[in-house]
């Protein structure tokens, strides 16, 4: 064979077998966002929650009327037992103490954005801390470790058994009412869920081959804990954190409806709105429906980056 | 000397029950006292099907799982006794290429921080770009490209894969690598490829295997000493070649014979033993002998007293109370434990018929497929002759109305 | 007529959800005949088991599409409703997959598993189904059939539970039988009954077999006709004797090279078939397995190879450039080229 055809030969063979060369060193993570870049239901996901960011940041700077004063008292008073609908000064009307909706909404967005957070945070950092904990003793503490893990996870099994809202209530009973209560009791009952997550994650990453590799490495524990395990669990708890915040805002939502929240009732929060609009339902449905969406779509915003993600991160869907 | 060295190892997990406080209610005998040694420069590959414990002494012999008793002695030291501290430092001399590729590399690091943990974390390398120099060399001997550092495990094919956790235990130097079923996950066209390449460094860099594998094709291709293990124990040693010319143990004359040959010729003129029944669970073994629940010539000795590996020539190693009974034809097997069959299908109806059909065969040939076939035709239903079009088919047919 | 007539059947992936277009099986043709084992031999992702998917009208209708047809017994099974097919599975045509875990139902015990198949096409109920499945797992080999028909799957060892995925394949007396990897989950001395087993149904009963393998021993002992599969075409197709004694295509004669064999002598080191299964090409630009091949020149890409008749009568190769061994170079005419072309790279 000459030469020639034999160059031309490689050259066509590289031609053809160029397209098979995928871009280098695109990490999973990378790989993750990629793939949530392109999900409809991520995208709707972080639209509803940045709109609900941009509210809850400047909504009180943006807010026409003062949420608490009551402005228009008079007019309430006067029309006894019928509310004022939505107009162009109010435009969801005015509530039952003559105060504006549509202001007491945009401010309320903050003090509901903050319960979410915070307590998915309380919940997700000491869980974690526990998870770790216990994950990181079952899986590479031997006998002892693993006494550790059983001692613990029995702990969170009794705080998983409680119903989270009557664990909510008693904390806010003993703490007295506030708004920090709230966080506090919304957070103390995500804490054994992000543990046993967190736990359960890192004893199944735990028992897989590279970990194995690791040891044989002779890599030390702590080590190993923390860059072979750890990287390798934490999807699910990313996933559960969003999904968690969802769950949060809709529990703070009830406790302050039930009135544990904030003593204060003229600080407008989408879950105090709610419960005081439930005496007037009869009259004024309008007062009960605005929270209740807010609540409803920011928490469906909230569920669907969770699932979008899930999805991201399941390598099982990678293709 | 040997190198390595193992004296009555045995591996029992317990079997835990309970709520609060774990019972030990049982145990799994997974290895149950192997004693075998392993040469500097040569490879000693363990056969056995799953559930035998090859696996589990491979992870034993590198500390993976807890040695229950017995001695594993690497160049005069006894790891099973070494302190947690001392041993991490021996790791580096004592490393091992896992089965499955990708399960074996952490999907979230690079190659890169696979290969240069091990060597940071016994200080090889004064700092990481000298530690990249080396890692580079390496993936040159294994055959990667240098590209190759800053990409993922997932962006590499199942054979490329399996180089990176080679290059990731050869980066250690050490002395022995056990491989646990090293090309098992692989496709039929890459297996050669990892199979010469670990032949390769073992003639480069003196290294010494212990090869798992439920192959025995791989392992008598790669190996110059092979172990089968049964339930637990070792049945029988040998070196390679002899091995496969003269099986002596029963277990390993069923194995051998079972195992397919790409040769349809061969498979023709080859016999299998076929053994009835399944692996007893080692979590309650049989008493003495662990095979005499499945083997053909058993006796009634084997049930009583558990024979131990000896020597019988040629370096021949047996667990067998019977082995020159059944050498010499003393014993013979017996039939109801076990079926002696050809191991190719025989050239029946069906071959004659796909053969006259795509050759139209020779005419000498016609007439002893129309007696086959019409013994076949009458086995099956009256469709089948339908569906046949060829013409000795059809006289078939008319011959059996 | 052949039982089953497979013809340019294709299998195609995608389309839908933005993702692009894949052919996972593309143009494959053999014929099954009553009382014959059919090979379909290939590597993971070279569309052997989408094959057998696709015949059983078990792939999902969405996202899929099928080309070809598939003539069992004269009708097309791919343009045939999903009622006729499931009157068609477990009666006349019968498939055992790999993992017999799970295929068989965790939850429900072995006889009932059994039993429904009985009554669904066989109208049996009560006692005599029942007699019937304890005969068709005694037909099989599991002994003490009576008790073992009131067990669940997860009490069966790895062996016994393809044995009774086989007695409920082979309930029906089906025509084809239709076997993806029978064999690759269990142990070889489990390996060795199983394909026993198989043997005598092909033997005994006249079933024909359609085996979907990737390991080439077994073809040796149990196929009449083998096709060896790469990236979704038949690459080779002839029967066992001539396949093995003379593979022309590049690839099944790599991989007959490259496989250790137990009788073979110790030492001498595997001719492996260089890089992996993904650095092949598109058909439409040639030979797939060009980038891989030893023998490739650069007629091999330009278009796709057709499958011809290079030699024996009955021996299919899809190459531009047949390997030939030196032998036979002298018994058939090969153009001047194709020698060279073999001489300057094996070296």
């Amino acid at each position: 064979m000459t030469t020639s055809t034999k160059a031309a030969k490689i050259e066509r063979l590289a031609e053809l077998t160029a397209q098979n060369e995928t871009s280098s060193g695109a990490s999973l993570w990378r790989e993750a966002f990629r793939r949530l870049k392109t999900s409809k239901m991520a995208i709707i996901g972080g639209v509803v929650i940045a709109a609900f960011i941009v509210m809850a940041v400047v909504g009180p700077w943006v807010a026409p009327h003062s949420p608490k004063a009551l402005t228009w008292k008079d007019e309430v008073f006067l029309n006894r037992g019928e509310f004022v609908g939505p107009r162009g000064e109010n435009w969801f009307g005015l509530d039952h103490l003559g105060r504006d909706m549509f202001s007491r909404f945009l401010v309320g967005a903050r003090q509901t954005l903050l319960v979410g957070v915070v307590s998915m945070l309380i919940g997700l950092i000491i869980g974690a801390v526990i998870g770790v904990v216990s994950g990181a003793a079952a899986t590479l503490g031997g006998a002892a470790g693993r006494r550790v893990d059983t001692v613990v996870m029995r702990i969170t099994d009794i705080m998983l058994a409680l119903p989270s809202l009557l664990l909510a209530a008693s904390i806010a009973a003993v703490m007295g009412q506030s708004l920090t209560t709230v966080m506090i009791a919304v957070g103390v009952v995500q804490i054994p869920i992000f543990a046993r997550l967190l736990r359960g994650s890192m004893l199944a990453q735990g028992s897989k081959d590279y970990v194995l590799a690791a040891k044989s490495l002779g890599i030390r524990k702590r080590r190993i804990v923390v860059t072979q395990i750890l990287p390798n669990s934490l999807s699910p708890v990313i996933v559960q954190a969003t999904l968690s915040l969802a769950t949060a805002i809709i529990e703070a939502a009830a406790l302050s409806y039930l009135g544990l929240g904030n003593p204060d009732p003229s600080v407008p929060e989408w879950g105090v709105m709610l419960s005081q609009a439930q005496r007037f339902f009869d009259n004024a449905p309008m007062m009960a429906v605005y929270p209740a969406v807010g609540i409803i779509i920011t928490a469906l915003g909230f569920t669907l980056l969770g699932e979008a993600m899930r999805e991201a991160l399941d390598p099982k869907l990678r293709g | 000397m040997s190198l390595l060295e193992l004296n009555d190892v045995k591996v029992h997990f317990p079997i835990k029950r309970g709520v609060f406080f774990d019972r030990t209610v049982g145990h799994v005998y997974a290895v149950d006292g192997i004693s075998l040694k392993v040469e500097a420069g040569e490879t000693y590959g363990l056969v056995g099907e799953s559930g035998c414990g090859k696996t589990t002494l491979g992870r034993a012999v590198l500390r993976l799982v807890d040695i229950t008793s017995g001695e594993v002695v690497l160049d005069g030291t006894d790891l099973a006794s070494l302190p947690d501290k001392e041993m991490r430092s021996m790791r580096r001399r004592l490393q091992m290429v896992f089965q499955d590729p990708l399960g074996s590399l952490n999907p979230r690091q690079n190659i890169e921080s696979i290969l240069s943990e091990g060597m940071a974390a016994h200080g090889i390398g004064a700092n990481q770009e000298e530690r990249r120099e080396k890692i580079r060399a390496i993936l040159a001997k294994v055959g990667l490209p240098s590209n190759a550092l800053s990409r993922y495990p997932h962006e590499f094919s199942g054979g490329q894969r399996q180089r990176i956790g080679i290059a990731r235990a050869l980066v250690l130097e050490p002395d022995v690598i056990i491989c646990d079923e090293p090309v098992s996950a692989l496709d039929v066209s890459i297996q050669a490829q990892v199979v010469n390449l670990l032949d390769e460094l073992q003639e480069e860099l003196g290294l010494t295997y212990v090869v798992i594998a439920h192959d025995l094709a791989v392992v008598r291709h790669i190996s110059d000493v092979i172990g089968v293990m049964y339930l637990g124990s070792l049945v029988e040693e040998a070196p390679s070649d002899s091995l496969y010319a003269e099986p002596k143990h029963p277990y390993t004359k069923a194995l051998m014979s079972a195992v397919p040959i790409p040769d349809p010729v061969v498979e023709e003129a080859r016999e299998r033993i076929l053994l009835t029944g399944d692996l007893p669970s080692p979590a309650n073994p049989p008493s003495g002998c662990r095979f005499h629940t499945r083997c053909p010539w058993a006796q009634p000795k084997c049930k009583e007293e558990r024979p131990q590996l000896r020597e019988v020539g040629d370096g021949h190693r047996v667990a067998c109370h019977f082995v020159e009974d059944i050498e010499s034809g003393v014993l013979q097997i017996g039939t109801d434990r076990a079926a002696v069959v050809p191991a190719a299908r025989t050239e029946d109806a069906g071959i004659e018929a796909a053969a006259a059909k795509a050759a139209e065969a020779a005419e000498a040939a016609e007439d002893k497929a129309v007696e086959e076939k019409s013994a076949s035709v009458e086995a099956t239903d009256s469709e089948a002759a339908e569906t046949d079009s060829t013409e000795s088919a059809k006289d078939s047919t008319a011959q059996g109305a | 007529m052949a039982l089953l007539s497979v013809d340019e059947l294709s299998v195609t992936f995608g389309g839908v959800h933005g993702r692009k277009e894949s052919t996972a099986v593309d143009g494959v043709s053999f014929d099954v005949d009553q009382g014959q084992v059919v090979g379909l031999v290939g590597e993971s992702g070279c569309g052997k088991s989408v094959t057998s998917l696709a015949l059983m009208g078990l792939l999902p209708g969405k996202g899929v599409k099928l080309g070809g047809r598939a003539d069992f017994d004269g009708n097309n099974l791919l343009t045939m409703s999903q009622r006729e097919l499931r009157e068609m599975r477990g009666k006349e045509i019968a498939m055992i997959f790999q993992d017999p875990l799970s295929s068989l139902n965790p939850v429900v015990p072995i006889g009932v598993q059994v039993t429904e198949i009985l009554q669904r096409h066989r109208g049996l109920k009560g006692e005599p189904a029942r007699k019937e499945a304890a005969h068709l797992l005694d037909r099989v080999g599991i002994p003490d059939p009576t008790r073992r028909l009131k067990e669940y799957p997860h009490q069966l060892s790895g062996g016994m539970r393809q044995r009774a995925l086989i007695a409920m394949a082979v309930a029906c007396a089906p025509r084809l039988l239709i076997a993806d990897e029978p064999t690759t989950a269990l142990d070889v001395t489990i390996q060795a009954q199983i394909l026993e087993l198989l043997k005598e149904l092909v033997d005994e009963e006249g079933t024909a077999l359609l085996m979907i393998t990737h390991d080439l021993g077994v073809v040796a002992g149990l196929c009449d006709q083998v096709n060896v599969l790469y990236a979704g075409k038949v690459v080779e197709s002839a029967d066992r004797h001539e396949l093995f004694a003379h593979p022309m295509h590049p690839y099944a004669h790599g991989l007959l090279e490259s496989i250790p064999r137990l009788d073979a002598p110790r030492g001498e080191p595997l001719k492996p078939i260089r890089g992996s299964i993904n650095d092949r090409i598109a058909w439409a630009d040639g030979c797939a397995f060009a980038p891989r091949c030893d023998y490739y020149t650069i007629e091999c890409l330009t278009g796709t190879p057709a499958l011809t008749v290079p030699a024996a009568a009955g021996h299919q190769v899809r190459c531009v450039n047949p390997v030939r061994e030196p032998v036979e170079i002298a018994t058939l005419e090969t153009p001047d080229v194709t020698a060279t072309a073999h001489g300057g790279t094996s070296a």
